[in-house]
């Protein structure tokens, strides 16, 4: 038996998302760590610039906006002025990757204490479905009509592999939110970052794969075994970094 | 007891999807929202694992103990 209630952090209402946009899940994730852990009203969630942010207007807690790709810097200055409170940004692929890829990775390498939850979704959604620098090579797009090339535009960031080669970061990992396992997983992974942001150890870094059924042309359904069968086998999930299990 | 909102519910049939107990269906009527939403067919085969909760997007699904 288990019982189930929604998050008090989530307005009583739908979100702006699409039907079975996965950002939504993502979202109401945090929201139900965040009650787990007793911090609705001590998290101060960073939002960013994209679908990404839509999750701002269910949120009921403390929400602050920041500049494209920009979320970490605004986190550094939250958490450096405010210490106790629990900050995370919420970011999207172009966001985090291409737009704001210098801010992720010295935020990422200077260790500020606080979590980024990372929702890769492989596109632009907001704007429409462009190529992000995490588009699957093949992948159409509304600027790879063809399919991603890499002679033209090189290869899928990994974020992951890319930051739990820093010194600093004290746990990194990738979650799939396509499958009930990848879901608990994913829950585990989130609460394990904020409990270590709350115990002062340093920076915490979550990606979770995601859809956007909108842009990729499919309905809700199809997207989970698309997920399986392109998006999983090149961004593997799983724990890259966890100075906590490595001590 | 699941009990399913259908002012927040989307149609994207992930609970439907993942039951393990295959008792959701997508219903024949529209929410006030437009949205097609999902029904139970069987309440005394579940179980409450709160699964369609865990994997709804939107939040709409929430599992109490009670019995209904
Ligand atoms: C400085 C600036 N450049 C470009 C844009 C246009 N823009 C808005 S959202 C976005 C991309 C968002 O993609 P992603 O971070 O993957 O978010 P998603 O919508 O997929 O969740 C862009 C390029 C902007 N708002 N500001
Ligand atoms: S456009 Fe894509 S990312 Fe944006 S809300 Fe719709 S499904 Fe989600
Ligand atoms: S609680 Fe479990 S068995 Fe009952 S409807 Fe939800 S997923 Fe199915
Ligand atoms: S998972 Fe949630 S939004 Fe999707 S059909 Fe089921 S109740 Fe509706
Ligand atoms: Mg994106």
């Amino acid at each position: 038996m288990a019982e189930y209630k929604r998050p008090s952090s989530l307005m009583p209402m739908a979100t702006g998302y699409c039907p079975g946009c996965m950002h939504a899940l993502a979202t109401r994730l945090v929201a139900d760590v965040i009650d787990e852990l007793q911090q609705a009203d001590n998290a101060i969630n960073v939002v960013s610039v994209g679908c990404s942010a839509l999750n701002l207007y269910s949120w009921k807690g403390d929400v602050i906006g920041s500049a494209h790709g920009r979320a970490p810097a605004v986190a550094t200055g939250i958490k450096r002025c405010l210490p106790d409170r629990l900050v995370f940004t919420y970011q999207g692929d172009g966001d985090l990757a291409a737009i704001g890829l210098a801010e992720i990775m010295s935020a990422a390498n200077r260790g500020e204490n606080f979590t980024v939850i990372f929702a890769n979704n492989q596109t632009y959604g907001m704007t429409g479905g462009q190529m992000a620098p995490t588009t699957l090579i093949g992948q159409k797009t509304t600027t790879t009509r063809f399919g991603r090339d890499a002679q033209t535009t090189g290869y899928p960031l990994k974020m992951c592999e890319l930051i739990s080669v820093l010194e600093a970061p004290v746990f990194v990992a990738r979650y799939a939110l396509n499958s009930v396992k990848g879901v608990q997983d994913a829950k585990k992974g989130i609460k394990k970052a904020f409990e270590m942001q709350m115990a002062g150890k340093g920076f915490t870094f979550i990606e979770l794969l995601t859809n956007c059924p909108t842009n990729w042309g499919m309905n809700p359904l199809d997207t989970l075994e698309y997920m399986n069968t392109n998006t999983i086998p090149y961004f593997k999930p799983g724990i890259y970094k966890d100075k906590e299990a490595e001590a | 007891m699941v009990s399913i909102n259908d002012m927040m519910c989307k149609g994207c049939g992930y609970c439907i999807k993942f039951c393990p107990k295959h008792i959701l269906e997508m219903g024949k009527e529209r929410s006030e929202k437009g949205h097609f939403y999902p029904v139970m067919t069987n309440k005394d085969a579940c179980i409450s694992c709160a699964i369609c909760a865990l994997m709804c997007p939107e939040g709409a699904i929430e599992v109490s103990s009670d019995k209904a």
